[in-house]
């Protein structure tokens, strides 16, 4: 099955960081990258976008605000944080909102183990 | 060194610079990972000093043309964390991150974006750690890059005077096989420096309340 995985980052080296881990662990996997949340809802609400992948520190809108935005129409879609930020009240607000959290520097492990679960949880949804 | 208010005691002053080493550690094993390269630390250094003092410990060998990534922070203390080197090596540090295949004009293209998220990443790790050890939790900006002289970079000129006394906390890093070396550093308000005080006298009761025998 392919999936089309949304990034959501204002950096445009994390960006890159992130779309190449992807195109080495999924290569037929379908991106799609936004620069910021308004984009990002507007690619969500498109409903073509399977799995996002969303920083957290971002001028205006935070991934974890983004994060609840999308929970109000998507409550299963699965969704991790990216960020350096690794206080245990960010993770703890991720997981809250049912979000995974990828710690930055990215790792091809700790995103193929992500994008593995998520995988699984698609599957589950549309058997 | 005279400070009226809340000058730390030598128990203190070793517990500060434990934490900042466990955050600095954290910044540096991210570094690491992103250069791919081995990083080399110094001991950290905690010292109360002026503005206009910590901004020549920044300017060694007297190189003066420096950039800094920084970030602002707030929560139980707030200041600033800044990742700071020689302009003369910034070109090379960011080569050493997007990779050796880039282009010189890919190079420059990106060395606003790659500065800041490097910044971002490793200050983050830095300060992200700090927090978890002392159970608190803070607030940091978006990271900004300022380029000039020490003085410049902890505005010394500034609304706070450069004869302003603040806490600095400094560690300096090499990249082993690139010529690229620089310093991860702390910068925290005077103001701040009894809740600071706070703080660190509880992360120390609670090491002297741990059963013996435990570890970690």
């Amino acid at each position: 099955m392919q999936y089309k995985v949304l990034i959501v980052d204002d950096s445009k080296l994390a960006r890159m960081v992130m779309a190449s881990a992807l195109r080495r662990i999924r290569p037929d996997w379908a991106l799609v990258e936004t620069t910021n949340a308004a984009e990002a809802l507007t690619a969500v609400s498109g409903g073509a976008v399977d799995i996002a992948l969303i920083d957290f520190n971002m001028p205006g809108i935070d991934g974890l605000e983004l994060v609840a935005s999308i929970r109000k129409t998507h409550p299963n879609m699965p969704v991790a944080v990216v960020s350096a930020n690794v206080q245990n009240e960010i993770i703890g607000r991720a997981r809250e909102l049912n979000a995974g959290f990828v710690p930055k520097p990215l790792t091809d492990e700790a995103l193929a183990a992500f994008l593995s679960g998520a995988a699984l949880r698609l599957k589950k949804v549309t058997p | 060194m005279t400070v009226d208010t809340g000058e730390l005691t030598d128990i203190e002053q070793d517990a500060l610079a434990e934490i900042a080493n466990m955050g600095v550690s954290r910044a540096a094993s991210n570094l690491r990972q992103m250069v791919g390269e081995q990083v080399l630390l110094s001991v950290p250094s905690v010292k109360i000093v002026t503005r206009e003092a910590a901004s020549k410990l920044v300017e060694r060998e007297n190189v003066t043309k420096l950039v800094a990534v920084q970030q602002s922070f707030e929560g139980p203390f707030a200041g600033r964390a800044l990742l700071i080197f020689p302009e003369a090596q910034s070109l090379e540090l960011v080569r050493s991150i997007v990779g050796d295949q880039h282009s010189l004009e890919d190079v420059i293209d990106l060395e606003q974006e790659a500065l800041a998220e490097t910044g971002n990443i490793i200050l983050n790790g830095c300060l992200a750690t700090i927090a978890n050890v002392l159970h608190r939790t803070m607030r940091m900006s978006l990271p900004s890059i300022v380029r000039g002289d020490g003085a410049t970079l902890f505005e010394v000129q500034g609304p706070a005077s450069g004869g302003q006394f603040v806490l600095f906390l400094y560690i300096d890093f090499n990249i082993k096989k690139r010529d690229v070396h620089g310093f991860i550093a702390l910068l925290m308000d005077l103001p701040s420096i009894a809740a600071l005080k706070t703080i660190v006298n509880d992360f120390i009761n609670a090491i002297e309340k741990q059963p013996s025998g435990h570890v970690g």
